[in-house]
């Protein structure tokens, strides 16, 4: 066990008294992030302002065979911030410089903590932006996106975080420092900043992050269109890809969804739709308008009962209000909810959108649908009052049928939110222990000691000096590190 | 006489010792030296065609022949297995023999890297030529590692669609445009192979399978090892499968082409044009010698309206940023150009198409020394200068072409000896190193790569780089020595 007031001392010396939070009521403000389901009160926190001080709190961790997490925003929706106990939480918020925009390579070099839409603030004047728009940005960190490989409405044509990040500088869980990639094309070696994009900071810390800027299109179009039902509107999804369109952005909400971002935004959707259909087109102005009219068109031949077109940036920007706010929106019609994240190969829309109604019909529970049509990543918010009595209970195990149900239409247990601490009982169902195992090698290559943000992503992680075949509790889920869910 | 791998317990290969993948593992070690472990590899040779230490696949195996060397290293037998259970097989055989294996795909990359510290198997692909699963209304396709790039877009073009690589190199396999990381002009728009690929299955050195990503575009579940493997030159395992992402087949292509006099010419163009709200599929460079002018080609995929406007729109912004007299190229009449681009066809298509598929081809014969140097854009004038300086100072002759949008400049070398052509790698990477461009040997004699590292430097991840490649193949048998640092 370790000495705590050595550890903070050690702190002390590194950060600087106003670097190290030790209080325990100033700690729980860190006991969790955007899954507040999950909750660890961190020995202590530390909060670096430069990327020597973030070695210096590694070296001390490693030095003291201490384990620590990294935190940027506590946006994350999987627990992937969630503290260890006897561990060190190391909070990046205070690293927030843009250091360098390189215009006539398209790069922005900037510090983890800097925020995501602050990036396009700097940009937009000179013309340019910086694409992965997660419905958190306003507040999310790059860090923070980096770790998990944040997505975002427009990734379907623009890509995830990680086609975005071009170079990394990282502090090593021993608290060497490395460059990996950097601000030109194809770096030789392994792609380590492949690698380590979406590792939900179980590889170490980014502690600056090169980014592609992009030139804002030439024009945008924005159309929201209503149909019977969210099956219809996946219709229209499906006629508009097989026109070879691809959309910088292709939204689905359900009935209950509008019905809770009207209540908070007021969006004016349609009477009685079942669901509405976003499509965002952008582009050279020739294309955009030619593609545009035949969205149109091809929404109107899938039964759409009424189009709007977004006549100018206002209204675009009301459209998309109410999709971004649709998740905290759901919080005016019920009490509680679960965000849910999966992923199905976009045509098996119809297939599991029937299925979600038949399992929430059979448990007496209401699912507020939200996709990212496109790419056939599904939202759909699991509502319930966790002052009745099982109902809790009953929306997890909803909650948990729907991600099976995606798997076992060949998808993905987290399109973006990630695996964290809320989904890693779930990576067998996914992955084969070879994957998994396989996996653990690229971890044990960067953190051999296991102590960079452990009990993550990986349910049994291996010891990594192990054998295969056998297994071990890992250190970090002994009892009283991490609740091991 | 011809011992063979087969032989039975108190034969050659009765002192073996099979090693566990992390067995006599030392974390931060060097890579260790390939121990024999008590394999005598004179034990597989001459093989008898038919077979290797525990493994039997008839009709797999065949004795090595003088063309199955990679970069002089003379392998002594090539097995081709059909499928990820073989390969498996094939390989935990080889790790228990402690064989060093080298994967062959179409074999267009053989020559890149390092000269391989030894080789005794080759691995090819050839057998793996299944396209598994093409899910035109997901934009999915799932292919096995062998398949030729041309088949695969071939087998797609039907459905209007088509995987965004387009490397030159002629009879590229997946697999080998994955291990090799291996692009083309059209990278501005559809990005490399880290950008495509969105699953893959891999076999290790010792036999274990896995995989990593699915059939979904948008998955953050788990370690993305595809992005490890691609540009990992089959250093770390053999990519059995692939899938990938896929975008729709443009209908219609128009090129603009302008002649410019100097590299900072060149370079004032690309900028304007990637300053402007333009969206070209690449912006080309081919520049025969600093003698004599070069050709900046801007290509344009889309719809028929879309794509004849920019291009209009191209020579006008080209005029204002100093490069007058740009040429339009558009396919004629609709529906003439629908073969362009990606896969061939050609010949199908009009001025436009004929134009854009002449976009990329290697500066280099085969022979020759091939360098890459990847920049950025805005350093591309300066590279190209500074490669001509430093070939004319050894007497060489340099022909360059660019994916100029992206940054990356390719220049063949012609004219002197090994020496020379060594010292003009040495030179160039010193002169361009303060401009943090890196030079790549992309392929050369062989008495060159003698005289140098293909890689250069790859900065403080080395040792990072090194531990990674050691928990994958602690015994150092998958392509010893091609990759970067030894690796």
């Amino acid at each position: 066990m370790v000495d705590r007031q050595r550890l903070i001392e050690r702190m002390r010396a590194v950060l600087g008294p106003g670097g190290v939070i030790a209080e325990r009521n100033q700690l729980r403000t860190y006991e969790c992030d955007g899954l507040a389901a999950f909750r660890v009160v961190p020995a202590l926190v530390v909060l670096p302002e430069t990327t020597e001080q973030v070695q210096g709190a590694v070296r001390v961790c490693h030095e003291e065979g201490v384990p620590f997490v990294a935190r940027g925003s506590g946006t994350g929706l999987s627990g992937g911030a969630l503290p260890v106990s006897d561990g060190v939480l190391i909070v990046l918020s205070r690293m927030r410089r843009i250091l360098e925009i390189d215009y006539d390579d398209q790069r922005a070099v900037v510090e983890p903590g800097v925020i995501n839409l602050w990036v396009t603030k700097e940009v937009a004047p000179r013309g340019y932006y910086y694409a992965p728009d997660p419905s958190s940005q306003l507040i999310c960190s790059i860090g923070g996106n980096v770790a998990e490989n944040s997505g975002g409405a427009h990734c379907l044509k623009y890509g995830f975080t990680t086609n975005h990040v071009t170079g990394l500088e990282v502090v090593l869980p021993d608290g060497d420092l490395v460059h990996l990639g950097g601000k030109a094309p194809d770096p030789p070696g392994y792609d380590l900043v492949g690698a380590f994009v979406g590792s939900e900071g179980t590889l170490g810390i980014a502690t600056k992050v090169t980014l592609r800027l992009l030139r804002k299109p030439e024009a945008v179009r924005t159309l929201m269109a209503a149909f019977e039902s969210a099956d219809a509107a996946g219709d229209a999804v499906s006629k508009i890809i097989a026109a070879g369109i691809v959309p910088a952005a292709v939204e689905i909400m359900d009935a209950l969804a509008m019905e809770a971002a009207e209540a908070a935004v007021h969006v004016h959707y349609p009477e009685g739709a079942g669901a509405v259909l976003i499509v965002e087109l952008d582009g050279p102005e020739a294309e955009c308008t030619h593609q545009f009219e035949e969205v149109e068109r091809l929404c109107q031949e899938a039964g759409s009962t009424t189009i709007q077109i977004a006549e100018d940036d206002d209204q675009r920007a009301l459209f998309w209000k109410g999709r971004k706010s649709a998740f905290a929106a759901v919080g005016r019609i019920s009490p509680d909810y679960y965000v849910q994240d999966g992923v199905i190969p976009r045509t098996a829309l119809g297939a599991v959108l029937r299925e979600i109604a038949d399992m929430a019909e059979e448990r007496g529970l209401r699912v507020a649908n939200v996709f990212h049509a496109g790419d056939g990543n599904l939202h759909p918010l699991v509502l319930y009052d966790g002052d009745v009595e099982g109902e809790e209970e009953r929306a997890e195990e909803l909650a948990a049928k729907i991600l099976f149900a995606c798997l076992a239409l060949g998808g993905s247990i987290t399109g973006e939110h990630g695996v964290g601490a809320d989904k890693k009982k779930y990576m067998p169902k996914q992955f084969t222990a070879d994957d998994l195992d396989v996996m653990q090698l690229l971890r044990c290559a960067f953190d051999p000691d296991g102590r960079c943000n452990p009990g993550k992503v990986f349910p049994t992680p291996r010891l990594c000096g192990e054998t295969p075949g056998k297994r071990h509790v890992h250190p970090a889920e002994q009892p009283g590190l991490v609740e091991a869910v | 006489m011809g011992a063979t791998v087969n032989d039975p317990p108190g034969g050659p290969l009765a002192d073996h010792q099979p090693r566990g993948p992390l067995a006599d593992h030392q974390p931060g070690g060097p890579i260790p030296e390939r121990e024999r472990g008590g394999v005598r590899v004179g034990a597989l040779g001459p093989p008898d065609g038919t077979s290797l230490p525990g493994l039997s696949l008839p009709g797999r195996v065949r004795e090595a022949g003088p063309t199955d060397a990679v970069d002089g290293a003379q392998p002594r037998a090539v097995v081709s297995p059909s499928s990820t259970t073989e390969t498996a097989e094939v390989l935990r055989a080889a790790y228990e023999g402690g064989l060093r294996t080298v994967v062959r795909g179409g074999g267009s990359k053989l020559g890149l890297g390092n000269p391989p510290a030894g080789v005794d198997l080759v691995l090819s692909t050839e057998r793996l030529g299944r396209v598994l699963e093409h899910a035109a209304g997901d934009l999915v396709v799932r292919v096995e590692a062998g398949v030729r790039l041309a088949d695969l877009q071939a087998a797609l073009a039907p459905a209007g669609q088509l995987l965004g690589l387009d490397p030159p190199e002629a009879g590229a396999t997946v697999g080998g445009v994955v291990a090799a990381n291996a692009s083309g002009p059209r990278r501005l728009r559809y990005g490399t192979v880290r950008d495509l690929l969105i699953g893959i299955t891999v076999v290790l050195a010792d036999g274990t399978v896995a995989h990593s990503g699915g059939k979904v575009v948008k998955n953050v579940a788990g370690y993305d090892l595809g992005k490890l493997f691609a540009g990992s030159l089959g250093t770390l395992g053999v990519i059995v499968e692939a899938i990938f992402r896929l975008h729709p087949a443009p209908a219609a292509t128009a090129v603009a082409t302008a002649e410019v006099a100097a590299p900072g010419q060149a370079g004032s163009a690309v900028r304007a044009l990637l300053a402007s709200a333009l969206v070209p599929s690449a912006i080309e460079l081919d520049w025969p010698g600093p003698d004599g002018p070069g050709t900046l080609t801007v290509l344009f995929e889309g719809i028929g309206p879309g794509v004849d406007a920019q291009a209009a729109n191209t020579a006008r912004l080209l005029a204002d940023a100093g490069t007058p007299g740009a040429r339009v190229l558009h396919d004629g009449e609709p529906g003439q150009g629908g073969e362009a681009g990606l896969g061939g066809g050609a010949d199908r298509g009009g001025e436009a198409t004929r134009a854009a598929a002449a976009l990329g081809a290697l500066p280099w014969e085969a022979g020759q020394l091939g360098v890459k140097v990847a920049t950025g854009p805005s350093g591309l004038p300066g590279a190209l200068a500074t490669v001509w300086e430093v070939a004319a100072a050894h007497g060489l002759a340099a022909r360059a072409t660019a994916h100029a949008g992206t940054g990356v400049l390719r220049a063949g070398l012609d004219g002197g000896d090994a020496t020379t052509l060594a010292a003009f790698v040495n030179g160039a990477r010193e002169r361009l190193a303060p401009a943090q461009a890196g030079l790549v040997v992309a392929e050369a004699p062989l008495e060159v790569k003698q005289g140098v590292d293909a890689w250069g430097p790859v900065g403080d991840a080395l040792p990072l780089m090194r531990k990674v490649k050691e928990r994958f193949d602690p015994s150092g048998l998958l392509s010893p020595g091609r990759f970067v640092g030894g690796i």
